[in-house]
């Protein structure tokens, strides 16, 4: 019997590792597998300068600020991003003189992508005494922990997290826009600039991100008169081959292909579309920045691709940080990174607007900033005059972009 | 004699885990409890009952299943489910959540007998790709599966959210991909530590019955049990399924322990059923008690490690490999015991001159 169990595990293991293996390629380019591991060198460095700010915060105090992100598995990249952004705009702001005479102190902890993983990232932070949560970065995770800062009444702000629930405690408030209002702007702004009207639809139906923006956009598209011919689904098993939904939008003669999902897809799907000589107009939705550096990809393809993107990288406003960032890490931003740097500078325009100190405990402090940040207005760099309500939610005009000789212009 | 010291190995697993959760009460009143700590008590009672119900399937009956976590999603999601839909009916949670640890038990425990009876025909290898056929099944269903509920009852689909048809006044319980959201929390330390106390007796009460001999003669010989005229299917059956119930009982305190529940293959899929049969091969195929320790400190190990950052994960993985081979592997036993009889020569001299 030993013996079976024995070969079974090893089998067993070696299927799950291959299918690891595989999913891995799917998910995140070999390169940004690369530039993810330079970035994690950089982390340990970064680590050696929680020191250096330690020593400076003895005058000032520190504010504590947590960060959750997936640092390791699959979606490794979204949350190195955001701890790579955190760590920039603190270092800036702490060179800079710091928030109320106090410096921005910052611990990261990995979730792996997993709400079970994000309570106990969550939980060691609280260990840790933190004031104040930039995260979690992933939409699942982000539920599970605002659920549990909700009840510690713990100030959030989660950068990426854009599931509606995210933001559904009154303490946790967001960077980026919630899924369906990403639908819903796609859905008006092609309606108002009359770019199609006879729509096709290519989504993943098995991520939250991709379903949740689809199924708004398809309610929207009603209202601004668009025909939506053909509405195809994907699954993560599926991502490889995507000849049957592009013949179908093809033969419904679709003029525009709505393609609410991540660029390494969407990168498939434009190259097999050249190959049918199908040329609609193709529009996506923030997942699909980062399509011109995917590796192997002729960005040609890409050429008159649309998108609706809160942060571009090449665009004169983030010039900055952009540079600062590549210096600093070694690979270009990503909107992950974008999102983090404006959470943390939201952070310092509320806590200079609620005049908090860090000798405040989590409490008073998440009490104070659920007000201060309904008051303040800050230029980032994913929108400008941003403000949030009450609910959590982010007041900004999403920028469109088009892809023009090979990068972003914007409309 | 027997008895006697079967009865006494039992007091101790008993023993270590009320041991345990009296440590846990001193260290809350006594203020020594890291938030960390007392955040992972409630997975940890949850691992404990899955590796206990898995090596019920594996080390007492015998057959490999890869697909627990098949059994555990079932228990998850028809216990949260049952919870949502409840809401209003029955407002008392505690209520609730007690009949949700029965429904998620039963129906996880009905799941395995549906899946036994075809199944347990096959042995050895191909008993266990079935079994992690099945928990993709599973999860993949779920992934697909959109309920919705309004003031005329439920709405199914299987394509989308609106294709429902509720009115306004409906909720969408269960939302394909992403799955349950807002769970109550309800899972306490107390009520998970009771369950993993009731999952021990059924266990090793089983074992030690009638019917446990009958299991584990088939696990031994299988064609000597069936010429003395024991009922192979039906044993099997019975020793599957509930263990299947078990892991529908897990499956419940994992869903009322977060606020968000979703079938991802991270916490539902081929993965984490290889991760709970780790837990019992470590801890030893039949081996109750070390199943227990061993999802213990391999669930605990990785929280431990976490100052170490980005080695944290390549660290874990080879302690695993560490603890395997010092565990399991010939040379390591012959050691341990060469040791052994060194601790006691050692001992006894110094026994005979205190005497």
């Amino acid at each position: 019997m030993r013996k079976f169990v024995g070969l079974g595990l090893a089998a067993a293991l070696a299927f799950s590792l291959t299918a690891c293996g595989g999913g891995d390629s799917a998910d995140s380019g070999s390169k940004e597998a690369a530039a993810g591991n330079d970035a994690a060198a950089e982390t340990t460095t970064a680590a050696g300068n929680e020191s250096n700010d330690a020593a400076l915060a003895a005058e000032g105090g520190a504010f504590k600020i947590g960060v959750i992100g997936p640092l390791t598995g699959p979606a490794a990249a979204y949350g190195i991003a955001v701890q790579n952004g955190v760590d920039l705009a603190i270092k800036e702001i702490n060179a800079a003189g710091g928030v109320n005479g106090a410096v921005l102190e910052m611990n990261s902890q990995d979730d792996e992508h997993d709400p079970e993983k994000s309570v106990n990232a969550y939980n060691t932070l609280k260990d840790w005494e933190m004031q104040m949560l930039v995260g979690a970065v992933t939409s699942k995770p982000c539920i599970a922990v605002a659920a549990e800062s909700a009840n510690d009444n713990l100030f959030q702000i989660t950068p990426s997290g854009s599931a509606v629930e995210c933001a559904a405690p009154e303490n946790v408030f967001r960077v980026c826009f919630a899924d369906p209002a990403q639908g819903t702007a796609s859905a008006q702004y092609i309606g108002e600039h009359k770019l199609g009207s006879k729509i096709a639809i290519i989504y993943d139906s098995s991520t939250e991100y991709s379903s949740g923006i689809r199924e708004s956009f398809v309610a929207e598209a009603a209202n601004q008169g668009l025909e939506i011919v053909a509405d195809e689904a994907f699954t993560a098993d599926t991502n490889t081959d995507f000849s049957v939904q592009l013949d179908k939008a093809k033969d419904a003669g679709a003029d525009l292909v709505f393609m609410p999902i991540y660029y390494q897809e969407a990168s498939v799907i434009l190259k097999q579309a050249s190959d049918k000589e199908f040329a609609p107009v193709f529009f996506g939705v923030d997942g699909m920045d980062g399509i011109l550096s995917v590796e192997n990809f002729d960005t040609s393809l890409a050429e008159g691709v649309m998108l609706l993107t809160p942060f571009s990288a090449t665009e004169e406003g983030s010039k900055a940080f952009t540079d600062a960032y590549m210096a600093a890490y070694g690979i270009e931003p990503n909107q992950f990174a974008a999102d983090a740097y404006d959470a943390v500078y939201a952070i310092k325009a509320a806590a200079e607007e609620a005049g908090i100190s860090p000798d405040m405990d989590a409490s008073a402090i998440c009490d104070a900033m659920k007000t201060a940040m309904t008051e303040i207005t800050i230029d980032g760099l994913t929108g400008e005059g941003m403000t949030w309500d009450a609910a959590g939610e982010t007041g900004k005009a999403p920028k469109a972009v088009k892809i023009v000789n090979g990068v972003y212009e914007m409309q | 004699m027997n008895k006697k010291k079967v009865r006494m190995q039992n007091g101790i697993t008993y023993g270590i885990v009320v041991g345990c959760w009296i440590l846990v009460q001193i260290m809350d009143k006594t203020g020594h409890m890291t938030s960390l700590l007392r955040g992972i008590l409630v997975p940890l009672c949850m691992y404990s009952i899955l590796a206990i119900s898995l090596n019920l399937t594996v080390g007492i009956l015998g057959e490999l299943s890869l697909g627990h976590a098949g059994f555990m999603c079932v228990g998850a999601f028809s216990g949260a489910f049952f919870t949502k839909c409840m809401e209003n009916v029955l407002p008392n949670l505690q209520v609730r959540f007690f009949l949700a640890i029965l429904i998620g038990a039963a129906m996880a425990g009905v799941c395995g007998i549906l899946i036994g009876i075809p199944v347990l025909r096959l042995k050895g290898d191909y008993l266990a790709i079935v079994t992690l056929a099945f928990g993709e099944i599973i999860k993949n269903l779920i992934n697909v599966m959109y309920i919705g509920l309004d003031q005329n009852g439920f709405h199914f689909s299987i394509k989308d959210t609106m294709s429902l048809g509720m009115d306004e006044t409906g909720v969408v319980i269960i939302k394909g991909a992403q799955g349950i959201t807002g769970t109550p929390k309800a899972s306490t330390f107390l009520i998970a530590v009771a369950l993993l106390l009731i999952t021990l007796l059924i266990v090793l009460n089983l074992i030690h019955s009638r019917a446990g001999r009958a299991i584990m003669s088939i696990r031994d010989n299988r064609i000597a049990a069936e010429s003395i005229g024991i009922n192979i299917t039906k044993y099997k059956l019975m020793a599957f399924s509930i263990s299947a119930a078990l892991a529908g009982v897990a499956g419940v305190l994992y869903a009322h322990n977060l606020s968000t529940l979703a079938a991802t293959p991270k916490n539902f899929g081929y993965n984490m059923s290889i991760m709970i049969l780790v837990f019992v091969v470590l801890g030893g195929l039949g081996n109750i008690r070390g199943s227990m320790i061993a999802a213990v400190i391999l669930t605990l190990l990785p929280e431990l490690l976490r100052g170490l950052n980005d080695y944290r994960m390549l660290i874990y993985a080879i302690v695993l490999i560490v603890m395997m081979l010092f565990n399991s592997s010939p040379k390591a036993i012959e050691l341990r015991s060469v040791l052994m009889e060194r601790f006691k020569k050692g001992k006894e001299p110094a026994a005979k001159e205190e005497a």
